[in-house]
C-alpha cells in the first residue's frame, strides 16, 4: 500500500512542477500583453514562499520568531554591499552573508535556547534583533543608504551571470525563482523526514520530558535555527538581486518579520505548502487590491493616499481571524477537513507527515 | 564622536533622564496587562498613536487642550476594554503566542486606520511650552511636565493597587490566577478593569507625547520595540524592573545619541538588552518566569 502512495504522489508532484514550468509558455501566449506583470507577482510570490518556507522550519516546532527580517535583511545588504564596496560577485557574496546570518542567529540562539527563553520572551528577544539590524543598516547610510535604500550597481546591459543579475529577463528570473523555492521545499521535506524533527516537535511540547529521553534541546534548536537563518539570508540576497532596489523596511525591520508571521500563519504554518499557500494569498490579495483601487475614481477620491494602507487594513483583519478561528491556516484547515472526510469514509488515513 | 564629560554629556544625561520618565509611564501600562492578564499588547505603541490623533483633532476642533487630553485618555481606555472583549478574550486559552499575533493583527489595523483616516504627513498639535535654560543646558518644559506627570501617575497607580479593593484584586490575580476566582473575586472583571486602566496609561502617555512628537501613523513602531525591550528588561510584569529598565534604557539613548548618531543610541541600547536578557533571562528584577 504505501510504496503505491508514496508513487502517486511523486507523481503528483512532477505534474505539478512540469506545470509550474510551462507557465511562462502559457503566459506568453495567453496574457502576452502583461508578460512581465504577470511573470513579476509569480516571481515574487515563489521568492516570498522560499523565505516564508524558511521562516517555517522554526515556526512549526514553537520558535515563533520575530527577528527574520534580520536575517534578510543580512542576506540582502550583505550582498548588495559586498557587490558595490568590494566588486565581490554575488556568488561569493551570498555565501558570505548566509554565514554571517547563520552567526547571527546562533550567537541570538545559543544563550536563548540554552536559557529556555521561549513564547513571549523569545518573539520579543527576536523583535530586538530585528529593530538591532534596522537600525544599523540606517546608521550605516554612508554605505547603505540609509533609509532611503540603495541599489546594487548594474553590470553591463543588466544580464549577467557574474554580477547574478537577472532582472530584465522575467523568464529567467521566474526559473531562477521557481528553482529556489523546489530547493526551500525540499529543505522542509528533508526536515520533515530526519529524527530532528520528532526530537523538536518533543521539545516544542514538554522541554523536560524530551531532554529526559536523551535529545540535546539546545543543539537541536540551533540547527534548526541555522538552516531556518540560512534561507532567510539566500532569500532576501536573490530578492535583492530580483528587485534590483533594497531598503531598510522592504528587506529588514519590523514591517518584514511580521509580514512574514502572518503569511505563514495565513498559509498553514504546519504543512509542507502553508508557507506557499501564504504567499499566493498576500501577494494576490495585496497586488488585486492594489489594482482595484487604483482603477477605481471613487474608492480612491474617498481615501486619497491612504488607500495604500487598505491592503494593511485587511491583512491585519485576517491575521485576528485566522487567529481566532483558523489557526491552522487555510491549507491546514483544508487538509484537515479533507482527512477527517477520508477517515470517516473508513478509507486507509493518508499519512500524517509530509503533503 | 565628540563624547567628553563636559556640560553637554550632562545635557544628555538629564534629557535621559527625562526621557526615561515617558517610557517607564509606557512600560508601566504593558506590565500591568501582561502581569495581570498574561497578554503581551504588542499593538500597545499604536494604542497611543490613535490617542496622539484623538487629542489632536479634539484640540484643533477648539477643545481646550486638558479637556481634549482627558478625551484621549477615555477614547484609550475604552479602546483598551474593547481590545480586550473583542479580540483577548477570545484567545485566553490558547498558546501564548497566539495570543502575541492576534495583537500583532491590531498593530496592523490600528496603523492602516491611521494612514487611511489621518493620511501619512507628520502632525504637530503647535503646542510650544518653552524652554529651561541651567547653565548652558536647556531643557523643555514639555519634558519637565511629562516626567513629572508620569512620575506622579505612577504613584498614584501603586497607592490604587496597594489600597483599593480593586487594586488588591488586581494583585491577587497577577500572583494567582487560578485562586482568586475561587475566592470570589471576578476574574472577567478584574480583567476587563486592567485592561481599561492599561488603555487610559496609554492614553496619558499620548497626552504627554503630543506636547513632545510629531504625530504620524508609523510613530507607534519608533516607540513600540523600545517599551518591549523595556518591559522585558525589568521583567515582564514587573512594573518596578519596568520603572528602572525604562530610565537605563534612555539613558543609552540620549547618551548614545549624542556621543554618535541617534540611530546609533538605540542601536546600543538594543544590543545591551540583548546582553543583559543572555545574562539574566528573567530581567533585571524578574522573580517569576
Amino acid at each position: 500500500m504505501k510504496p503505491q502512495i508514496v508513487t502517486r504522489r511523486w507523481l503528483a508532484w512532477l505534474v505539478g512542477l512540469a506545470a509550474l514550468a510551462l507557465v511562462p509558455l502559457g503566459i506568453r501566449y495567453g496574457f502576452a500583453s502583461s508578460e512581465k506583470y504577470y511573470l513579476h507577482i509569480l516571481i515574487q510570490i515563489l521568492l516570498w514562499a522560499f523565505i516564508y518556507t524558511g521562516w517555517s522550519l522554526m515556526g512549526r516546532f514553537g520558535l515563533t520568531s520575530f527577528g527574520h527580517g534580520a536575517f534578510t535583511g543580512i542576506g540582502a545588504y550583505g550582498v548588495v554591499l559586498l557587490w558595490n564596496y568590494a566588486g565581490i560577485t554575488p556568488w561569493i557574496g551570498i555565501p558570505v552573508a548566509v554565514v554571517v546570518a547563520v552567526i547571527v542567529g546562533l550567537l541570538v540562539g545559543y544563550p536563548c535556547f540554552r536559557l529556555r527563553i521561549v513564547g513571549h520572551y523569545f518573539a520579543l528577544l527576536t523583535l530586538a534583533l530585528t529593530e538591532f539590524v534596522r537600525l544599523c543598516i540606517v546608521g550605516l547610510r554612508d554605505y547603505t543608504g540609509g533609509s532611503l535604500g540603495t541599489q546594487p550597481a548594474r553590470y553591463g546591459n543588466g544580464i549577467s551571470l557574474y554580477a547574478m543579475q537577472f532582472e530584465p529577463d522575467r523568464v529567467l528570473s521566474y526559473y531562477i525563482a521557481l528553482a529556489l523555492w523546489v530547493v526551500g521545499l525540499y529543505v522542509w521535506w528533508r526536515v520533515d523526514r530526519s529524527m530532528d524533527r520528532y526530537a523538536l516537535q518533543a521539545a516544542s511540547q514538554d522541554e523536560d520530558a524530551a531532554a529526559s529521553v536523551g535529545i540535546d534541546v539546545t543543539r537541536e534548536k540551533l540547527k534548526i535555527t541555522a538552516i531556518s537563518a540560512a534561507m532567510c539570508a539566500v532569500g532576501g540576497a536573490v530578492y535583492a538581486q530580483y528587485q534590483m532596489y533594497i531598503g531598510p523596511e522592504t528587506v529588514a525591520g519590523l514591517g518584514v518579520s511580521l509580514n512574514i508571521v502572518f503569511a505563514v500563519i495565513a498559509g498553514g504554518m504546519w504543512v509542507m505548502l502553508g508557507p506557499t499557500v501564504g504567499a499566493v494569498f498576500t501577494q494576490l490579495l495585496s497586488e488585486t487590491l492594489r489594482v482595484s483601487i487604483q482603477s477605481s475614481a471613487t474608492l480612491t477620491a474617498w481615501l486619497g493616499n491612504g488607500a495604500l494602507a487598505l491592503d494593511t487594513m485587511i491583512y491585519g483583519l485576517l491575521l485576528i481571524l485566522f487567529i481566532i478561528y483558523m489557526p491552522k491556516g487555510i491549507l491546514g484547515t483544508l487538509l484537515e477537513r479533507r482527512e477527517r472526510k477520508v477517515t470517516a469514509a473508513g478509507t486507509s488515513p493518508a499519512p500524517a507527515v509530509s503533503r | 564622536m565628540d563624547c567628553q564629560l563636559d556640560i553637554f554629556f550632562l545635557e544628555a544625561v538629564l534629557n535621559g533622564l527625562l526621557l526615561g520618565g515617558l517610557l517607564a509611564l509606557l512600560a508601566l501600562g504593558l506590565n500591568l496587562i501582561f502581569g495581570v492578564i498574561d497578554v503581551v499588547w504588542i499593538c500597545y505603541a499604536e494604542l497611543v498613536m490613535v490617542g496622539m490623533y484623538g487629542i489632536y483633532y479634539a484640540e484643533k476642533s477648539g477643545v481646550p487642550f486638558l479637556a481634549a487630553a482627558l478625551f484621549g485618555i477615555l477614547l484609550i481606555a475604552l479602546a483598551g476594554v474593547i481590545l480586550h472583549y473583542l479580540v483577548i478574550r477570545p484567545v485566553l486559552d490558547s498558546a501564548p503566542i497566539n495570543q502575541l499575533l492576534v495583537t500583532g493583527g491590531v498593530l496592523f489595523v490600528l496603523q492602516a486606520a491611521a494612514t487611511m483616516a489621518f493620511g501619512i504627513d507628520f502632525k504637530n498639535i503647535g503646542i510650544r511650552l518653552g524652554s529651561v535654560n541651567v547653565f548652558d543646558m536647556s531643557f523643555s518644559y514639555a519634558r519637565i511636565v511629562t516626567f513629572g506627570v508620569a512620575i506622579a501617575t505612577m504613584l498614584v497607580l501603586w497607592v490604587f493597587l496597594q489600597r483599593s479593593y480593586i487594586g488588591i484584586a488586581i494583585r491577587a490575580i497577577a500572583q494567582d490566577r487560578a485562586i482568586m476566582p475561587l475566592m470570589g473575586v471576578d476574574q472577567r472583571k478584574v480583567y476587563l478593569v486592567t485592561s481599561g486602566i492599561g488603555g487610559a496609561l496609554a492614553g496619558l502617555a499620548a497626552c504627554l507625547m503630543v506636547l513632545q512628537f510629531d504625530i504620524y501613523p508609523q510613530i507607534g513602531l519608533q516607540f513600540g520595540p523600545l517599551i518591549f525591550m523595556i518591559c522585558v528588561l525589568g521583567g515582564l510584569g514587573n512594573m518596578i524592573g519596568g520603572f528602572i529598565a525604562a530610565f537605563i534604557i534612555s539613558e543609552f539613548i540620549a547618551v548614545g545619541g549624542s556621543c554618535f548618531a541617534t540611530e546609533w543610541g538605540y542601536a546600543i541600547a538594543f544590543l545591551f538588552f540583548m546582553v543583559v536578557i543572555f545574562i539574566r533571562p528573567q530581567g533585571l528584577l524578574g522573580g517569576k518566569s
